[in-house]
This record gives C-alpha cells, sequence and structure tokens, in this order.
C-alpha cells in the first residue's frame, strides 16, 4: 500500500485525523459504534511517541469535562461516545459553549440509527443545535479525517467546542485514507480571560451573549465550508438535501448518469441558510435526506407545516424510522425497484446470547432460583451490558434495562413503593460508570434491596476494555458505606450454585443494603489475555 | 470494475478474515475498497455480514443496494439465503454447507441446502470437512475464499498473496497450509461447477 493511504473504519480515520491535526488528549467510555476511536488510539505508535494521553474515563461526562480541562490548558482535545453517551455528558457539553474552548475542543459521537447496538436512535444534531454549536458530519471516511483538521481550527478560531456525529454506518466501514503531514502540538497557554470558565450567573450572562453573537459566524462558516457543496442540475422539479453520509445513497443511485437535479450536500451545521434559499427558490419540491431523525426536514417544514413541497421522513417519502440504505433511496427518488431474491420459510433470526461458560449464566440461575422461583417474575432490575442478554430465553430473568446505572435506583424507588424483594443487577463498570451514586441513595436510606454486582472485570459488551472498577468494588462499596457484612463475594460457576442460592436467600432476608459480587473473568477476554501471554512467550 | 460481496455468517466465525484476504488482493490491484463491518451486540454469537465493495471507480455508498450484490459469501448455510435479496439475479450463491446450531429452532438441514441449491448459480461446499482433511481445521474460511475465487475477478495470486500477509505472523507453516485449503477450495467448486454443466 501507498505510505500515506491507510485502510480505516470511519472511526479510526477520527483518531488518525486527530493524532495528524496535532491532538495531544483522547476522553472516552466505550459505546458502539464509537469505541474504535479510543481503541486505534490507544494502539498506535505515534500516539504513544508523542505521549498522547489516551486512557478510558469513568462514564462520557468525566470524559467531556477532562477533555475541557485539556482545551482549558490550551491544547487540542477529543471526547468520544456513543450517543447516548452524549446525555450523560450533556451538563459538560452544553455548558461548554458557554465556558467555550481554549485548545481545539471536539467532541465526537457516534448515532446508531435502527439501534444495532444501543436503546434508542436519538440523533445527536439536536444536542449540537441546542447547545448552539457548530457541526461537522461526514459523509464518507476522508471527510471523517479531514474534518478533524477543520473542527480544531473552527474550534480555536471562534473559541468553540465543536461536535463531529458520526453514525454506525461511517464508524464502522472499511475505507482508503490518505494522510496529511502531521501537525506538532500545542503547548500550555491557559485562557486570557481567566473568567471565562466561571459560569456565576453574572459571567454566564455574558458568556451566553458572546454565544448567541457568534451565531452568525459559524452559520458563515458553513456557508463557506468546503464540506457543504451546492452541485447545480438542469431538472429542476426536484431539489435533494442530502446530509453526511445519506449523500452517499443518493448518489448510488446516480452514479453511472450523474445527479439531474440541484443537489446541497450537507455536512457542516449551523445549516447554511443562502443555500437552502437558493435551493427552494429554483426547485418544486424538496427531499431532505439525513440518517437520523428529520432534524433539518422538521426545520424546513416550521411549526405549521404548510410547505407541503418538502419531503422526507415526515412526508412519509423515506420511512420515518431507521437507518437509510441505498434501496429506500431509490424508491424516494421514484425509481423501480431492483428485482432480488425472498429470504426463503424457515429462516429464523439469531439473536446474540450470552457465550458458553459466561460467568452471567450462573448468575442468572442462582437468581432465577432465589428470586423469580420463591416469589415470582418482576423483581429484577437490571442494565445494559452483557448480562442484559439475561432477558432473553432461556434465562427469562431481567425486568428492565433502560440506561447506564439505572438498575439499582429503580431497584430503590421500586422498594420504596414497598416492593419485596427489589433486586437490581448491574455490571463491573457500569457500576462504576454511573451505580455509585446510586448506591449511595440506597445506603443513606438503608432501602431494603439487594445490589448484584457482576464482576468479569471488564467491560465486555463493548469487546473487553479495561473496567475502572478492576479489583476496587469491594472498597468502593464499603466506602460507600454499605455494611462490609452484607457484602458478600463468590466465585459464580454451575458448581458454587447451591452456595449462590443461599447467599441470595440470606441476603434478602436482611433489612438493608445487599450487595453481591459473583467474581469471574469474561470468557472472550480470558481466551485473547491466554493467547496473548502465549504469543509473548514464544 | 465493480464488486459487491456480501459476507455472511454467525458472530465469532471469522468472516473479516475472508475480508481482509480480498480487500488486501483488490487494494493490490489498485482498485477501491469500502467494507461495512459488524460491530458490538451481533459479534456475541448472533448473525453478521460484511458489506465488501470494490470497484475502479469512486465508491458512494457503504452498503450494497438490495438486488444487486454479485456474490453472497456464506461460512453457515442458513446464514447464506438471509441475505437473498441483496443477490443480483446473475450473483453467485457460496456457502458453506455446515450448519453453526447455536439456535434451538434451527430448521432442517435438508431444507436449507434445499433452498441454496434452489439458487441458479450457487456452490454449496463443505468447507469445514475440506479444512480437515488439510491438516487445517480451522482453515475453513480460507476454503471459502478458495471456492469463491473462481468467480471473482481478482487475480489468484493477488489472493495467495493475501493470505501471505494476514498469516506472515503465524510462520511459514501456516501460509503453506493455508494455501494448500485455499487451492482445495477452488479445486471443489471447479469440479462443483463441471457437475452442475
Ligand atoms: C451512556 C452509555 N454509555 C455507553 C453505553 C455502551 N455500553 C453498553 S453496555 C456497556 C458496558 C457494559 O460493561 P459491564 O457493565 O461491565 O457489563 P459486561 O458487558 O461486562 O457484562 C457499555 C459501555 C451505553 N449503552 N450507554
Ligand atoms: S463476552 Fe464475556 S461477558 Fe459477554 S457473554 Fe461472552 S463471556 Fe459473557
Amino acid at each position: 500500500m501507498k505510505n500515506n493511504t491507510l485502510l480505516l473504519l470511519g472511526d479510526e480515520a477520527v483518531a488518525q485525523g486527530a493524532l495528524d491535526a496535532g491532538i495531544s488528549g483522547f476522553y472516552a467510555y466505550p459505546g458502539t459504534p464509537s469505541t474504535e476511536i479510543m481503541e486505534y488510539a490507544l494502539n498506535s505508535q505515534q500516539a504513544a511517541e508523542g505521549n498522547v494521553h489516551r486512557m478510558w474515563s469513568a462514564n462520557e461526562k468525566t470524559a467531556v469535562e477532562a477533555a475541557l480541562g485539556m482545551s482549558y490548558a490550551g491544547k487540542r482535545t477529543m471526547a468520544m461516545m456513543k450517543h447516548v453517551g452524549l446525555n450523560v455528558a450533556a451538563d459538560a457539553f452544553v455548558n461548554s459553549a458557554l465556558t467555550g474552548a481554549n485548545g481545539g475542543l471536539i467532541v465526537t459521537v457516534a448515532d446508531d440509527p435502527s439501534m444495532h447496538s444501543s436503546q434508542n436512535e436519538q440523533d445527536s444534531r439536536f444536542f449540537g443545535k441546542f447547545a448552539m454549536i457548530p457541526m461537522l458530519e461526514p459523509s464518507n471516511q476522508q471527510e471523517a479525517y479531514e474534518m478533524c483538521f477543520s473542527a480544531f481550527e473552527l474550534s480555536e478560531r471562534h473559541e468553540t467546542p465543536v461536535l463531529l456525529r458520526l453514525t454506525t454506518r461511517i464508524a464502522h466501514s472499511r475505507a482508503g485514507i490518505t494522510r496529511r503531514e502531521p501537525l506538532p502540538q500545542h503547548g500550555i497557554t491557559l485562557p486570557q480571560d481567566k473568567r471565562q470558565f466561571v459560569l456565576l450567573p453574572a459571567i454566564a450572562r455574558k458568556r451566553y451573549k458572546v454565544l448567541l453573537s457568534r451565531q452568525e459566524a459559524f452559520e458563515q462558516e458553513a456557508l463557506d465550508s468546503p464540506f457543504n457543496r451546492y452541485f447545480d442540475g438542469d431538472d429542476k422539479r426536484l431539489g435533494i438535501i442530502a446530509c453526511g453520509i445519506a449523500y452517499n445513497y443518493v448518489m448510488e443511485n446516480y452514479q453511472d448518469s450523474g445527479c439531474p437535479h440541484p443537489l446541497l450536500k450537507l455536512s457542516q451545521y449551523p445549516v447554511p441558510r443562502k443555500l437552502i434559499e437558493r435551493l427552494v427558490g429554483e426547485c418544486d419540491r424538496i427531499l431532505v435526506v439525513e440518517d437520523g431523525m428529520p432534524v433539518v426536514e422538521e426545520m424546513l417544514r416550521g411549526l405549521l407545516d404548510r410547505d407541503l413541497r418538502v419531503q422526507g421522513r415526515i412526508s412519509g417519502e423515506l420511512p420515518r424510522d431507521g437507518e437509510l440504505n441505498p434501496a429506500l433511496l431509490r424508491k424516494a427518488l421514484g425509481f423501480e425497484a431492483q428485482p432480488g431474491g425472498t429470504v426463503p420459510d424457515g429462516i429464523v433470526p439469531r439473536p446474540p446470547a450470552l457465550c458458553a461458560g459466561c460467568s452471567h449464566i450462573d448468575s442468572m440461575n442462582a437468581i432465577n432460583e432465589a428470586v423469580r422461583d420463591v416469589y415470582g417474575d418482576g423483581h429484577v432490575f437490571s442494565d445494559i451490558g452483557c448480562y442484559t442478554l439475561g432477558a432473553l430465553p432461556p434465562y427469562n430473568s431481567i425486568n428492565s434495562c433502560v440506561d447506564m446505572g439505572a438498575s439499582i435506583t429503580m431497584a430503590k424507588g421500586a422498594a420504596d413503593a414497598g416492593l419485596y424483594p427489589s433486586a437490581a443487577i448491574i455490571g463491573d463498570s457500569t457500576f462504576t460508570h454511573s451505580g455509585m451514586t446510586a448506591l449511595l441513595d440506597a445506603v443513606v436510606e438503608n432501602t431494603n434491596m439487594l445490589v448484584c454486582i457482576l464482576d468479569n472485570s471488564t467491560t465486555a459488551m463493548t469487546g473487553g476494555q479495561d473496567s475502572h472498577a478492576h479489583g476496587r468494588l469491594v472498597q468502593i462499596c464499603e466506602g460507600l458505606g454499605v455494611h462490609p457484612e452484607h457484602i458478600r463475594t463468590l466465585r459464580p460457576t454451575p458448581k458454587t450454585h447451591d452456595e449462590f442460592v443461599e447467599i441470595i436467600k440470606e441476603e434478602l432476608a436482611y433489612e438493608g443494603v445487599s450487595v453481591i459480587i459473583p467474581q469471574r473473568e469474561c470468557v472472550q477476554t480470558k481466551t485473547r489475555r491466554t493467547k496473548l501471554a502465549k504469543q509473548g512467550a514464544q | 470494475m465493480r464488486l459487491d460481496i456480501i459476507l455472511a455468517g454467525v458472530g465469532g466465525q471469522g468472516i473479516l478474515s475472508i475480508a481482509t484476504v480480498l480487500g488486501y488482493a483488490a487494494l493490490e490491484s489498485r482498485l477501491q475498497l469500502k467494507q461495512a463491518e459488524v460491530h458490538g451486540m451481533s459479534q456475541r454469537g448472533g448473525e453478521v455480514q460484511s458489506h465488501l465493495r470494490i470497484s475502479d471507480r469512486p465508491i458512494y455508498s457503504d452498503l450494497i443496494p438490495a438486488g444487486s450484490a454479485d456474490m453472497i459469501l456464506s461460512v453457515e448455510p442458513m446464514e447464506s439465503l438471509r441475505y437473498l435479496p441483496f443477490l443480483s439475479p446473475e450473483g453467485w450463491l457460496v456457502t458453506n454447507t455446515t450448519p453453526f446450531r447455536n439456535i434451538d429452532n434451527y430448521p432442517e438441514l435438508d431444507h436449507v441446502i434445499g433452498e441454496v441449491k434452489q439458487v441458479p448459480h450457487h456452490v454449496a461446499i463443505d468447507a469445514d470437512a475440506i479444512a480437515r482433511e488439510h491438516n487445517n481445521a480451522r482453515g475453513m474460511n480460507m476454503v471459502m475464499v478458495g471456492a469463491a475465487s473462481l468467480f471473482l475477478p481478482l487475480e489468484l495470486e493477488r489472493l495467495k498473496e493475501g493470505i501471505g500477509y494476514i498469516f506472515a505472523r503465524k510462520g511459514k507453516d501456516v501460509v503453506e497450509r493455508n494455501l494448500a485449503t485455499l487451492e482445495a477450495g477452488r479445486s471443489f467448486a471447479e469440479e462443483y461447477r463441471a457437475a452442475a454443466r
């Protein structure tokens, strides 16, 4: 392969772009489809040589805050997360729009339309608009790479954080990337205005006016952006606005002929109104194509929605939910469907499942016997991780999975309501992400509930990243005030099943907060570790 | 030249090693490439697919449009059928016949293979058995590359280099064994095609 060309996932292109643009620190909590950005940085020789900070954070909020701190110190930095992670980080994110940035600050968020690995399909562009900051949305992997340079420059030119929005299909698709000459990292320079980051009401009011006054400049940037392009076309019966990756799905249908319609490729926000005006002015009908929610379509239609010339997901030309693909565009653009086969009868879905030998299986079996079989279904709140698969047959063990940390807090609320028993199942990484404060709430009231922290020494669901909880869980629970006698550990295996059931029963009998910590490493990470150790020994 | 391949299998079966070999061959032939992969939840034993697009012109969509794949290359028979809506009427279905049964309601294998044989252009190959015969129990994926190679506009030599590239770290022996496995898959497909004519 040519020296400066690399075959990279969109996620990896972002990491490489940030490295080449002189980043000094990556901060992230794992989450599909964003995880590979940090993983690439962790494995990068270039990052190691440049002493670039690259470590997982406890959660997305701590990641954004740490990145903001690095920006404060004048260096380029990035926080990365999946879309729902931005909910967790929202306080830091939205307020960072007011403080502004010093060193270039990019918040990279990967959305997951169609919920391939997520609990919703929220569109991060709403957050960008809400925080009133510039946003970039690549249409391909090369743009993802280039945008890191542009976003850092934009961030420093206007002293603002910048949102970089990816979707699953860009994040997890590989393409050739042509690299640029790497830039050096910045040195430390503190912000000139030492009060800029002090959001006391009096200062915050001023900062908000600053943010408001920058909106025009942000829009001008989008107007001048090389990522936004207006392609003219002769057939003005239709004009197309294609946001981010949606541009590819449109062009897939015109690759031989070229697009006959005026087309606005939109990859930088706020939406540049002049370009929209031109398109609306010269076309009879507008099709808005966006992978995610109909953010731009809704803006154009407005509240009263009288302009029936605007079409897209709301009007039904495209489906209201789910990921886009070339075939959906083919239909929306008025072409006949391509003939293809059908799936024969009897082909059944193959849902993901817990691996053979997984310690979570033993936990599910014990909890079923001690709770469900005694008190009936409906007493077990759970969380997000591999163990969420305990919701499926043959286990049918859990009754909730809402957001990270919610198992403990929901179990508390239900216990407050009088539900007995009320149990929570949470993974080790999820516990340190946002279960600790939840447990503190329970400890303060000595709520009558049981918490099982499934310690498999890793963040397994997202591919086995190191867990902050590793080796610290008992101490953390003690520190939070759980009575040491009611912090129970064991090694969950089929052989210890009876012991496990007994422990649960004992702790259910205790009126107060009990924590049981089954500890056995994830089969996958263990196999990988053993393999690596063998290779090392050779 | 434009080549669209759907790679199919079950999470953990390693379809990405196939993508790596084909991708290597494509890049060495100075072709462009896009390869959409499945990461995340489905990797836990669920259905996984990868869209591999190779072309001498710029490639737009990361996803292959329905009805236009030149090939479905599957390491598991039931999984090969799941993606039939993507196969073009002239396209090839090349599938391993060894089932991966990690679900209770796996259909009758005869029914599955029967459906595979309904596809006008297909090769059904027991890649696991062939890999074992060649003392390369984990070489099933390379048998599949060999079988597919017969129908792909990629030079065999480039594919062999690709195998050399991905197995280099494991030593010469492993490379040789996988090359033999590749040849075996290709020979099988040649005979299969001849018999079908
Ligand atoms: C706010 C948020 N961040 C990240 C994720 C992605 N995610 C889902 S499960 C999980 C980690 C699970 O780790 P752990 O709790 O240790 O359970 P395990 O998978 O190891 O069983 C992560 C990071 C998410 N769903 N929501
Ligand atoms: S990856 Fe690890 S934690 Fe997840 S199901 Fe497999 S063994 Fe269990």
